[in-house]
């Protein structure tokens, strides 16, 4: 059995490809000189699917699929995505690119910049807009972050067609129970320490983002903006879980895709500090959700390291033992074979590292 | 006439040159409307979905800057070049 691990750049798309995890045969750049901020790899279809959300700076965004694992993609003449002309808004970037539920195999949920999402039922080549979401009245409140105002976490409910979790830089956690018709905030417990008075407000957290287990879709893990938290009702409340980490800032965090309780997430310092703590490449992983943590850098770089991890940029394959990787804004990329006991360097000097994905290939 | 440059040929299917019959009172977004029709994913790489030109893509009409004239409302002749430059930028 191959990996597959689809590494997303500011200059295109890359693939690894491997069949012990341990050497890795690299290929690209696709969709050369476009910033790949979405990668998606559908394995509910065989082969799996590969989508790419990527941004041309002079010629726009769009969507890409490949069913040949990279060989050759496709685009659709008609744009992929677009604003509808009465919102009067325009797609800048795709930051994310969801498969939905098992049993609705064509199914995409995209999500965007400025802050929407979309749906797409065949498989990607197109997509419309989720006006219950858009019409939020909270919507012209919302704030961009550093990078932009963009839903960059859609999770959609592994078995229930009604329920659905986004995560926006800056708005928040919001969550449907309707399939989409309406939306809640969700951040209780998530702390702003930026706004100057009420520092929990209903809505307006920096979210970097939202990881879950699919088994068990009620417990919720976030890296915010200085803050990492857990929700054990399905994003109703969080509680703090940065207890443990050498720092609450940082944008990865991704579950493991079988063992309940552990997650990964790649701290740095601060918001004015963008560095790893102590300038160590470090991972950190959670066994026990967040009430203990460990620190995981056996074959990572030992000299002071002074790159970051972006919020997409970290991911698990589903083999077992859980394959775990990361890229960085410098171009490197590293994966762990051993659920992030030891590591290795799966590729170097690339593009500064968007996102990544990685599936386990027939 | 639109003229495609070198790095969009892949969406015009080759053409250096796309060919638009022009009516009277023509302007520069009728243009491109018309090459949405025939080349939808050559127009949307010029023009977002609200049909305005993207940042970075500089419109001349007859060696004129359209941003400088009266952007999409510029008015065409008949045998008006419309050439597509995108700009030097990034690293």
């Amino acid at each position: 059995m191959d990996t597959v691990l689809a590494i997303g750049t500011r200059k295109g798309l890359f693939l690894a490809r491997s069949n012990d995890r341990l050497h890795w045969e690299l290929t690209g750049p696709q969709l050369a000189m476009n910033e790949v901020y979405a990668v998606g790899i559908d394995s509910r279809h065989s082969p799996p699917r590969l989508l790419a959300g990527a941004s041309h700076s002079h010629f726009g965004p769009s969507v890409s699929t490949s069913d040949d694992l990279g060989e050759t993609w496709q685009e659709p003449d008609a744009a992929p995505i677009a604003f509808p002309e009465d919102t009067e808004a325009s797609l800048a970037r795709v930051w994310q690119l969801s498969p939905g539920r098992d049993d609705t195999p064509d199914e995409i949920w995209a999500g965007t910049e400025p802050s929407a999402l979309f749906r797409s039922t065949d498989g990607g080549r197109s997509f419309e807009l989720v006006r219950g979401l858009w019409d939020h009245p909270h919507r012209e409140r919302w704030e961009p972050g550093g990078g932009g105002q963009a839903i960059h976490t859609v999770l959609p409910h592994p078995a229930d067609p009604r329920r659905m979790l986004i995560a926006m830089s800056a708005g928040g956690v919001y969550r449907t129970e309707d399939g989409g018709e309406t939306w809640q905030a969700s951040n209780s417990g998530i702390k702003a320490y930026f706004m100057p008075e009420n520092q929990f407000p209903e809505f307006g957290q920096c979210v970097h983002k939202v990881a879950f287990r699919p088994d068990t879709p009620d417990q919720l893990f976030a890296q915010n903006h200085h803050g990492v938290y857990r929700s054990d009702d399905a994003g109703r409340t969080w509680e703090s879980i940065a207890d443990g980490l050498p720092t609450d800032f940082g944008f990865a965090m991704v579950a493991h895709p079988r063992r309940s309780g552990v997650v990964y997430t790649f701290p740095i310092e601060a918001d004015v500090k963008r560095f790893p703590p102590e300038t160590r490449a470090r991972v950190y992983r959670s066994d026990d959700a967040g009430a203990s943590w460990t620190g995981l850098d056996k074959g990572l770089p030992s000299e002071p390291f002074y790159s970051a991890v972006m919020r997409d940029a970290m991911c698990c394959d589903n083999a077992d033992p859980a394959g775990v990787y990361f890229g960085t804004r410098s171009g490197e990329v590293y994966g762990s074979a051993d659920e992030g006991e030891t590591w290795h360097q799966v590729a170097g000097h690339l593009p500064d590292v968007l996102s990544v994905r990685a599936a386990v290939v027939a | 006439m639109l003229l495609v440059p070198s790095v969009l040929r892949g969406d015009s299917g080759g053409a250096s040159k796309v060919e638009v019959a022009l009516g009277q009172n023509t302007s520069l977004g009728d243009l491109f409307d018309a090459v949405a029709k025939t080349h939808p994913r050559l127009e949307r790489r010029i023009r977002d979905e609200q049909r305005r030109i993207r940042r970075y893509i500089n419109v001349y009409v007859d060696g004129e800057e359209s941003r400088r004239l009266d952007g999409g409302a510029t008015q065409l002749r008949d045998g008006s070049e419309v050439h597509v430059i995108p700009s030097v930028a990034g690293g």
